[in-house]
Formats: structure tokens, C-alpha cells, sequence
């Protein structure tokens, strides 16, 4: 116990001068109120009732795909940066995870292009009526 | 070896702002992670590989579904059940997806009763977690039965494009062994956090090193994406 005890003392006193130059709030590790949590989960409802309405009253198009695009961002946005503390990391950590990912929007690119090529071949050898 | 330590967001070496930082970190010499500890930075290097798993998969369902001259079947209808009479679209997703959401939020309080250091709340808030992870489990095993009962097969269904249920067997699925492993991660961990391994700092079983609560942040990474993912997939897969 005492050697917690001691590990203890470093990691909640350490910060407290630290806190102050990054306006951080809080003490050990990462360390929010419970109300941020809760704040966050409520909304995290709402949005996935929201996305679930766009199915509900079955909404087409563009109207739909893009209320479907915004709840999902909105909700991964949430998770990433309260529930998993990113808004709160080093930036040098935060762009190590969160840049890469764009490269699958390349990838996304690429392949809309190929299936719009594969659909085009298969409209013109396979799809004819007989 | 060196001892670990906790990452720590207030404690930290000067720094500059912005891309300046990020280049200083970087190019440290050192470690590029300054007040990061390596068990939280690994844990978010697989969870970006694992990310990337994700999108593959995803992506080839895209250039599946985009390429296909046949009608793909509609979730909407293909996913509705019939509760008390009234049928209703896709209910069974959007309850998976609410006890999934709550599960994430059992999960962000369990993070922060273990800095508190208060062993029952944290250990019950993850037991808490695991019962709606294994609930979401027993759900999706729901689905794939009824779907499997009407037909759906890897390589063809009665409603449409054959690579329907190549696609939704292999997220889902894929998926659903993600939360299984969370499930039982989430176990073990929360008995190490009821032991009080943490507070005595027991060195772990497979690695000998000390134990801290930031492990119990490190599982709610994990546990967070496996949300995440779902997120994703809610949208692309059943919603689109």
C-alpha cells in the first residue's frame, strides 16, 4: 500500500502545475466530470434516433444520404473525442491516428471509379434482355 | 525496463503550438508520444490497423453493392420484425445500436471511477459494459439465425444481388467477434480492478509489469471503437 500510496502522490500533485498552461481541468490522467459523460451519451441517443427516423420515414436521395452521413460523423466525432479523450491528447499523438484514416478517402475514390467501370461492362455484355 | 507512466494531459513538456509541436515531437529524437504512455499509444496504433480492416471491408462492400446490375435487397424491409402485430423497419438494428451506445457510456464512467480510485463503481460500470456487450451479441446471433433461416447464404438470398450475404456475414461478423473479445477483455480486466491490482500495483500474470488504473482508459479505447465501428456500419451497411 504504501508503494501505491507513493505513486499516488506523484501522479496527483505532478499535473497540478502543468494544468495551468494547457487550461486543462483536470487532475490525474484523464479526468472529466461524470456530467460531460452523461451529456454526451444523451446526445449520442439522439442522434442515433435521428439517423434511425431517416429509415423510418423513409427518406430518399440526397436527403437521405446526406442526413445518414451527418449522424454518423456527428456521432464517431463524439466518441473519438469525448469518450476516448482525443480532444484532450497531444496533437502529435491526435494527427498520428486521426490523419492516416484519409487515405481510405482515397481508396473510396478509387474504387467508386472501378465499380462505376464494372457496372458500365456489365450493362453493356451482360444486362441485355433476351 | 523502464517503468511505465500514466499519460498524463496536464503534465507535460513545453511545447509549441500547432504543427510547430508536432514537428518538434516528432523530431525529438526521443519518443514522438511525450506524456503518453506506450500501453495507450500502442493500443491506438492497432486501433487505427484495425481501422483500416474496417474500411476494407467496407469498401468492398461499396464497390460490391455500386457494381452490381441486380437490385440489392432493401435493409429496411429485410431487417423489420414484427412486435405485437405491427411491422416495424429495422428495429431490431436500432436496438442493437441504442444497448451499444449505452454500453459506451457504462464504459466512459467505469474510465473515470477508476481515477477516482474507486474500485466497486469502476468494476460494476464494466461488468455493466459486458452485459450489454454479450446482449449485443445475443442479438446479432438472433439476427443471422433468422436471416439464415430465410435463405440468406455467402453466396445468395432470395431478394437480390448474391452478394448481400457475403457482405453481411462478413461485417457483421467480423464485427461481432470484435465485441466478443471486448466482452471477455472487459472481464478480466474488471476482476483485476476488483482484486484491487491496481491499487497494490500486482505485477500482471503474462506481462510481470505493474498494473495501473489507466488500463481500465486503455480497455475503453478498445470497447469505444468497437462503438465506433458500428457507427460506421450502422450507416453504410443497414441505413444506406
Amino acid at each position: 500500500m504504501t508503494n501505491a500510496a507513493v505513486h499516488m502522490e506523484g501522479q496527483l500533485h505532478a499535473p497540478a502545475h502543468g494544468a495551468v498552461a494547457t487550461g486543462a481541468v483536470h487532475a490525474k490522467g484523464q479526468q472529466h466530470p461524470i456530467k460531460l459523460y452523461l451529456v454526451v451519451w444523451g446526445w449520442l441517443f439522439v442522434l442515433s434516433t435521428g439517423s434511425y427516423l431517416v429509415d423510418y420515414f423513409g427518406l430518399h436521395g440526397y436527403l437521405r444520404w446526406s442526413l445518414i452521413l451527418l449522424f454518423m460523423m456527428l456521432k464517431a466525432g463524439l466518441i473519438v473525442a469525448v469518450f476516448m479523450h482525443m480532444a484532450w491528447e497531444r496533437l502529435a499523438l491526435a494527427y498520428a491516428i486521426l490523419l492516416p484514416p484519409i487515405a481510405v478517402l482515397v481508396f473510396v475514390s478509387i474504387m467508386v471509379l472501378e465499380s462505376e467501370y464494372t457496372h458500365f461492362l456489365r450493362v453493356l455484355f451482360f444486362a441485355t434482355p433476351s | 525496463m523502464a517503468e511505465t507512466v500514466l499519460t498524463n494531459p496536464g503534465h507535460s513538456t513545453a511545447r509549441l503550438e500547432g504543427w510547430r509541436g508536432i514537428a518538434a515531437d516528432w523530431a525529438s529524437d526521443q519518443r514522438a508520444f511525450k506524456n503518453v504512455s506506450w500501453g495507450k499509444a500502442m493500443m491506438w496504433i492497432f486501433l487505427l490497423s484495425d481501422t483500416f480492416i474496417f474500411s476494407c471491408f467496407l469498401l468492398s462492400y461499396m464497390t460490391a453493392r455500386m457494381s452490381t446490375t441486380v437490385p440489392w435487397p432493401n435493409p429496411s424491409e429485410v431487417f423489420a420484425l414484427n412486435i405485437g402485430g405491427n411491422h416495424i423497419p429495422l428495429i431490431l438494428i436500432a436496438i442493437m445500436t441504442f444497448v451499444l451506445i449505452s454500453s459506451s457510456g457504462t464504459m466512459a464512467m467505469a474510465v473515470n471511477f477508476g481515477y477516482r480510485r474507486d474500485r466497486v463503481r469502476t468494476a460494476a460500470l464494466m461488468l455493466a459494459t459486458a452485459a450489454f456487450g454479450a446482449t449485443f451479441v445475443g442479438m446479432q446471433a438472433f439476427e443471422w439465425t433468422k436471416l439464415i433461416m430465410e435463405g440468406v447464404r455467402p453466396w445468395g438470398n432470395p431478394w437480390g444481388a448474391p452478394q448481400f450475404g457475403a457482405s453481411f456475414f462478413m461485417i457483421t461478423g467480423f464485427h461481432g467477434t470484435h465485441v466478443t473479445i471486448g466482452v471477455i477483455f472487459l472481464i478480466a480486466i474488471a476482476r483485476k480492478v476488483l482484486r484491487g491490482d491496481f491499487d497494490v500495483e500486482r505485477r500482471g500474470f503474462f506481462t510481470s509489469r505493474k498494473g495501473y488504473y489507466e488500463i481500465v482508459e486503455i480497455m475503453g479505447l478498445y470497447w469505444h471503437f468497437v462503438d465506433l465501428v458500428w457507427v460506421f456500419i450502422f450507416a453504410f451497411f443497414y441505413l444506406w
